[in-house]
């Protein structure tokens, strides 16, 4: 027997492995063991890593491969209450009250009750994440949760642990199944210990060269396989190098894709520096490839190879 | 599940939690389902398993690995690492392994450890500049009581420059700007509808970030005790405030100025710290800073305090770089400058000069003899034009 919110959901790591990979998404083993796990377990799962590694996309991929609707709560600084989780709607509740005072005999305690009801309740990602869905619970996705203050993380133990949010008017809101719960962070700032207790945690490190040739070979297909390799092996020697900021796996694949657009089928010194800027994002880093740099690492990918 | 796992991974997390994981008895009971869960198959599986419950922070993962390796691996060590463990207490037969000195004291904690003679080191290196790396330790005054109150006393009425940042939460405010909808409604609810009268939110302000960066070189070591002091109480009162210290390295001493009392803050960071009063290496610690710590502690627009005499002897690109980085990452950089003994200091050293058309402001200070000076010179209510860095570059 299996309840609805188990269903389709995989039943060993070789499964979860399985179904990260019908959605072009290429995992490690140890990402897959955290995933199942808090699948099985109905956890939130709080994964860290560097910009561009893949952590968004693990939420788009599980929901895709599941079947389930995807529910994302984009964090910034100032994310409030009225944002993420519920707004009156206020319009309509000023109506409502003219229309009741025009009807003359106003009783103050149904006036209230019956404007503070579910009718006029505007609902936004978090309260919707715990309503109930035809395709099994949803995966909610809150993103880059380091850019919102403290306050709001604090809020958020009370969703991740019993996935009920409370209404001051209308009383405890609870999820009849818990839904898929992943939480992003840049580490720009610490997560507090009491959310990260709650959750699994999984670091998302950059891949190494085997993988990143496996989702280049997914995710920018049309390359040619020499430019791959040799991609690959570039930005894995860079990723080694004393940068401000090294490059993710979203900037590998962007810059396969554009290479490919420019028809190159290798990697040359003069076809990397005018494309530097795809990989690079800091003025310094790319300033200091520029200088003779890049060109050695290339020297070093050929004589690799 | 055999009978004596859960036994044993409460054993590990003990083992895990003396090492400094944060690992409670809730974290155990969720391990031990966790291992339920996923049962137990390949060791690399059982792995991932135990990390994802009781690792929340990448740098713990090195830790655990290796105590996960001790303790799971060899069995006969594992057995004799508990019965190290219980009340009674045997010496080992046997030398262990080197492993991480963190993860030696959380294993044998209880057996008398052989003490080991340790040369000191005791250098003057005061009014010279160096960049020779000179491991030294420290020991400081206790504080007196009177002391530490009229720090707290001080440190409360601080201002610092930019002290007061909008942020972007609303608060309920008789003269805000925006019309609060929800509880205007909810007070013409309770008028019968009849009369609407506006309730109205403002923004809300609060300090920003706080970073720390503290010279704690030979030639800045008699101030560095009052510094310490001076972040301490920073800490006490303020939340988001980070300190490092910096010689030949830089050191995060944030965690350990978290302790309650000044003097266990100070003691913990003087076993922390490596690099007590030996030279200085400006440009690489602000590198290091730059690199590994500026996009964890610099959100939301952080102050930077810059303490240090500027005396490097290395005047080359470098510095001049790592500063206009810091400089472009944070809201304000403030240096506060304690060389200026005498009057007729001018900004000559080669690293002055370099440091001095990064910084927002140049603050100074003649004797730092108690944390009510330094409170002094940074108080952003006395207004001053001494502060304009390119007033000091010109008179040069």
């Amino acid at each position: 027997m299996t309840s609805p919110s188990q269903q389709n959901l995989p039943a060993s790591i070789d499964e979860t492995l399985a179904l990260l990979k019908r959605g072009q998404y290429v995992a490690d083993r140890s990402l897959a063991t955290v995933l199942f796990l808090a699948l099985k377990m109905g956890r939130p799962i709080l994964l860290e890593g560097e910009a561009g590694v893949g952590k968004t996309e693990i939420a788009k991929v599980l929901a895709a491969t599941l079947g389930r609707s995807l529910i994302r709560l984009q964090c910034y600084e100032g994310l409030d209450v009225s944002a993420a989780v519920y707004e009156w709607n206020y319009a309509a509740q000023m109506i409502a009250i003219r229309l009741a005072e025009a009807e003359g005999a106003v009783d103050r305690e149904q006036l209230s009750a019956g404007i503070f009801s579910e009718r006029y309740l505007v609902k936004r990602p978090l309260l919707q994440a715990l309503e109930p869905d035809m395709r099994g619970p949803p995966v909610l996705l809150i993103d880059e949760l380091d850019r919102t203050d403290e306050a709001f993380e604090a809020f958020l133990l009370e969703v991740l642990s019993d996935f009920q949010v409370t209404v001051p008017e209308l009383g405890t809101i609870r999820a009849p199944a818990a839904p898929i719960v992943i939480v992003t962070s840049n580490r720009t700032r610490e997560i507090h210990d009491a959310l990260k207790r709650r959750c699994l945690y999984h670091w998302v490190d950059y891949p190494d060269a085997a993988r990143e040739l496996a989702i280049l070979k997914a995710k920018a297909p049309g390359a040619p396989e020499k430019l791959t390799k040799e991609i690959v092996a570039f930005v894995q020697r860079l990723r080694k190098s004393d940068l401000f900021k090294v490059p993710g796996v979203a900037e590998t694949i962007d810059w396969a894709t554009a290479l490919t657009e420019l028809d190159a089928v290798g990697l040359d010194p003069q076809g990397v520096t005018d494309t530097l800027g795809v990989l690079l994002k800091y003025q310094d880093d790319i300033q200091k490839m520029q200088g003779g740099e890049a060109k050695a690492i290339l020297d070093e990918v050929r004589a690799g190879r | 599940m055999p009978h004596a796992l859960p036994e044993n991974i409460a054993h590990f997390a003990r083992a895990l939690r003396v090492a400094g994981l944060p690992v409670g008895p809730g974290t155990v009971l969720d391990a031990i389902a966790a291992v339920e869960a996923a049962g137990i198959g390949s060791r690399d599986d059982f792995y991932w398993t135990l990390h994802s419950v009781f690792v929340t922070k990448h740098e713990h993962s090195v830790i655990f690995r290796t105590a996960f390796e001790i303790f799971w691996k060899r069995r006969h060590l594992m057995e004799k690492l508990l019965s190290i463990l219980m009340p009674v207490a045997h010496a080992p037969e046997r030398k262990p392994d080197p492993v991480s000195l963190r993860l030696q004291e959380a294993f044998f904690r209880d057996v008398e450890s052989v003490p080991v003679e340790r040369p000191e080191i005791e250098v003057d290196a005061r009014f010279t500049v160096s960049d020779v790396e000179v491991l030294g330790t420290k020991d400081f005054a206790q504080m007196t009581a009177a002391e530490i109150a009229e720090a707290n006393r001080r440190v409360a009425a601080l201002v610092l420059p930019d002290d007061a940042v909008p942020t972007r939460r609303l608060a309920p405010d008789p003269r805000g700007h925006r019309i609060d909808i929800r509880r205007t409604l909810r007070r013409s609810i309770g008028e019968g509808g009849g009369i609407i009268d506006l309730a109205r939110r403002g923004r809300k302000d609060k300090h920003p970030p706080l970073v720390v960066l503290c010279d704690i070189s030979g030639s800045m070591s008699q101030y560095t005790r009052v510094m310490l002091h001076f972040i301490h109480a920073l800490m006490e009162k303020r939340a988001r405030v980070h300190a490092f210290t910096f010689g030949t390295r830089l050191t995060n001493i944030t965690r350990m100025l978290k302790a309650k009392d000044p003097d266990e803050a100070l003691a913990a960071c003087t076993a922390a710290v490596q690099d007590w009063s030996g030279g200085t290496r400006i440009a690489p610690s602000l590198h290091a800073f730059n690199k590994l710590w500026s996009r964890r502690v610099l959100t939301g627009g952080a102050v930077v305090l810059l303490v240090t005499d500027g005396l490097e002897r290395d005047g080359s690109g470098d510095l001049a770089r790592e500063a206009d980085r810091l400089h472009r990452s944070c809201r304000r950089l403030v240096w506060l400058n304690p060389l200026l003994r005498y009057d007729g200091f001018e900004a000559k050293a080669s690293g002055i000069r370099t440091l001095l058309p990064h910084v927002d402001e140049f603050r100074t200070i003649h004797n730092i003899a108690a944390v009510a000076d330094l409170v002094t010179a940074l108080d952003a209510r006395r207004a001053d034009r001494s502060h304009d860095p390119r007033l000091w570059l010109k008179a040069a």
